[in-house]
């Protein structure tokens, strides 16, 4: 199989560090890269050129308002229209009996919403992927921290790029194939 | 591996900080990932597994019996219909709260002394909802048929009776279990991600691979998984408030006096707080000894969650006052002889047992010496959560056996099968707790590293 070259990926020590280099090659004018931390880091999001939407925010309200509006539908429906039961002489749209599981729904479809939504627009799962062949790319997950810079962004030179990213003091910087 | 850092990390340190000093993103990984991946099997959690599975064989014997005879095997009758079978589900729910709200309350007011208790308090919310559950289901009687708890278009053309609270009450457990479920598991990915990345084994590598989802740690990721996170929290909160609020309309909305009153919700809130810290205490303590953690899980926690507990306790005590008092105040001749009977009358043993557990005894939490030692604390947890699981008892029977008419009055005596079911639980919920800390890391590693960088820059801005 032939093998690509994925990209550059620079392996860092601080969140501080990283931080600078990927705030950098931002303003260098590289759009298609990414960092790889053992935890969020603040500011990483932004300075990769990410831009914090509402989209997830959105996914969620759609699911709280599924489950608000399937939930009152569930128990008014049943007890108002497909049996009626005359219970202690209440009227048969007693709304505020329907409130706790209309409630219960909405949390219930909005946590749901916020699990597939967050999987989902991050892609995952996704069991293979390029940067894991990265050398020491374990420790991502621990106490390191990369930053690649993918080979199909349009200012990518792979000596320059390279010389770019050993300026910052990287650990090492190897190229990444997939 | 660096086997001077390593060594460091092993020795005991208790410290004032909610994280010993010194810690480095690798040592607080290695750390608690190395109690999953490379440390032997020890003979402690051998043998505290084997006990759990032999209450959990208990567990078995007596749902079999409790299935195939019938309910009538416990001491059960009527006009006690509830008695152990609900206490237990209280109990066990009320425990759950806590772990909620150390991982959701806490995580919105941003305390960072969270962060290491919050991944076992989350697996102790769903193992003892988990045990919840199982008591309504038993209690049926006819526990094959729960699907007629939920509607769907049956061919009576009948529907659930939605005004009730007793269907509340499925909807709020199994929403609670679920969404309890989804932020173990949220918070559990970047973790299960380290493991995979940590394990030498390569069947563990793979089984932790699949689990963790290819998690990769990319910014992106991240930023969206802390808005997933955060929105999650949001959810928990008020969700945890509900659960317990239905779990008391099953009380509440009934006509029986004991049961029918205001003060419910918020005093079963600040019950199921009360207990599930007390549990929280007990799970902590002998973990931190028996595992090292006490640079993690450290006095200042057991401080803080001592502190919970009595501020909780103090509501709960309120609440007990508050009862006694509008007994007599609301001039109702039922309502004043159910109190005089729960004082008096044939449980006032129990009733004043649960007086000394859950108010007087925990008392002691005012004074600074019982808050730092932890053993002290472990035996004043204990004493809380007997004291809980006695208040739901004393709610449930002495309201029962005695109501309106004297000619329905009678008592309850619970059999072997009773005491069986409630110990049986204990072994389902310490078998699945015994598992869940040789199997999962019990401390939340990721968090543990952005609390080090916190630290971090907290001694450099005071440096600076």
């Amino acid at each position: 199989m032939a093998r690509y070259l994925y990209g550059l990926m620079a392996e860092f020590e601080t969140p501080e560090q990283i931080l600078a280099a990927a705030e950098r090659a931002h303003a260098e004018g590289y759009h298609r890269m990414d960092t790889y931390t053992p935890f969020a880091v603040e500011g990483l999001a932004e300075a990769v050129g990410f831009q914090r939407g509402r989209k997830l925010s959105a996914i969620v309200l759609c699911g709280g308002l599924t489950g608000c509006f399937g939930g009152f539908f569930m128990c008014w429906w049943p007890n108002v229209i497909g049996y009626p039961l005359n219970i202690g002489g209440k009227p048969w749209n007693s709304w505020p009996a329907f409130i706790p599981i209309t409630f219960e729904l909405t949390i219930l479809f909005s946590a749901l919403a916020a699990l597939v939504g967050m999987l989902a627009l991050n892609g995952l799962p996704m069991p293979y992927h390029p940067v894991f062949n990265a050398p020491n790319f374990d420790r991502a997950s621990r106490d390191r921290f990369f930053l690649c810079i993918e080979a199909d962004d349009p200012k990518f030179d792979l000596g320059g790029t390279r010389e770019f990213l050993e300026g910052f003091d990287p650990v090492e910087v190897s190229e990444v194939e997939s | 591996m660096d086997p001077v850092e390593t060594n460091n990390l092993t020795a005991v340190v208790e410290t004032d900080e909610v994280i010993a000093p010194g810690q480095t993103y690798r040592s607080v990984s290695d750390r608690v990932s190395d109690m999953v991946l490379e440390w032997p099997i020890g003979y402690r959690w051998a043998a505290g597994l084997l006990l759990a599975l032999a209450l959990l064989f208990v567990l078995n014997l007596a749902l079999g019996v409790v299935f195939t005879i019938g309910v009538g095997v416990w001491g059960i009758n009527i006009p006690v219909g509830w008695a152990f079978a609900i206490t237990n589900f209280v109990w066990w729910i009320g425990i759950g709260h806590a772990g909620t709200l150390i991982s959701a309350f806490l995580l919105l007011m941003r305390q960072q002394w969270r962060t290491s208790i919050n991944r076992f308090a989350e697996a102790m919310t769903i193992f003892a909802v988990a045990c919840a559950g199982m008591f309504p289901l038993a209690h049926m009687g006819r526990p094959w048929l729960f699907y007629w708890l939920l509607p769907y278009p049956d061919t009576m053309g009948t529907w659930p009776q939605f005004r009730s609270p007793l269907v509340w009450d499925v909807f709020a457990v199994s929403t609670y279990l679920t969404v309890s479920l989804i932020f173990w598991y949220v918070g559990l990915l970047p973790d299960l991600a380290t493991l995979r990345d940590r394990a030498k084994k390569r069947i563990t590598k793979i089984i932790y691979g699949i689990v963790s989802l290819g998690w990769r740690g990319s910014a992106v990721h991240w930023s969206r998984y802390e808005m997933c996170s955060l929105l999650l929290a949001g959810l928990s909160t008020p969700l945890v408030v509900s659960v317990h609020t239905v779990v008391s309309f099953d009380f509440t909305i009934a006509i029986l006096p004991g049961w029918h009153s205001t003060i419910f919700p918020p005093y079963f809130v600040a019950g199921a707080i009360y207990s599930g810290f007390a549990m929280v205490l007990t799970l902590a303590i002998p973990l931190r000894k028996y595992y090292h953690l006490e640079g993690f899980v450290t006095m200042k926690h057991l401080d803080f969650m001592a502190k919970v507990m009595l501020a909780t306790g103090l509501v709960v005590a309120y609440s007990y006052i508050m009862e006694a008092f509008m007994s007599f105040y609301s001039g109702n001749p039922y309502e004043r002889y159910m109190m005089m009977n729960r004082m008096t009358g044939p449980y006032a043993k129990v009733f004043w047992t649960l007086i000394a557990c859950n108010l007087v005894g925990p008392q002691v939490l005012w004074l600074r010496r019982f808050r730092q030692s932890a053993w002290l604390l472990f035996g004043v947890s204990l004493v809380v959560q007997t004291g809980m699981w006695l208040e739901r008892f004393v709610i449930i029977v002495t309201s029962l056996h005695r109501d309106f008419l004297p000619s329905s009055w009678g008592m309850f005596y619970p059999t072997r099968w009773d005491y069986m079911t409630f110990l049986g639980t204990l072994g389902l919920f310490f078998t699945l707790f015994y598992l869940f800390i040789r199997f999962l890391p019990m401390i939340a590693i990721h968090e543990l590293r952005d609390l080090v960088h916190k630290k971090q820059e907290e001694s450099h801005a005071a440096v600076h």
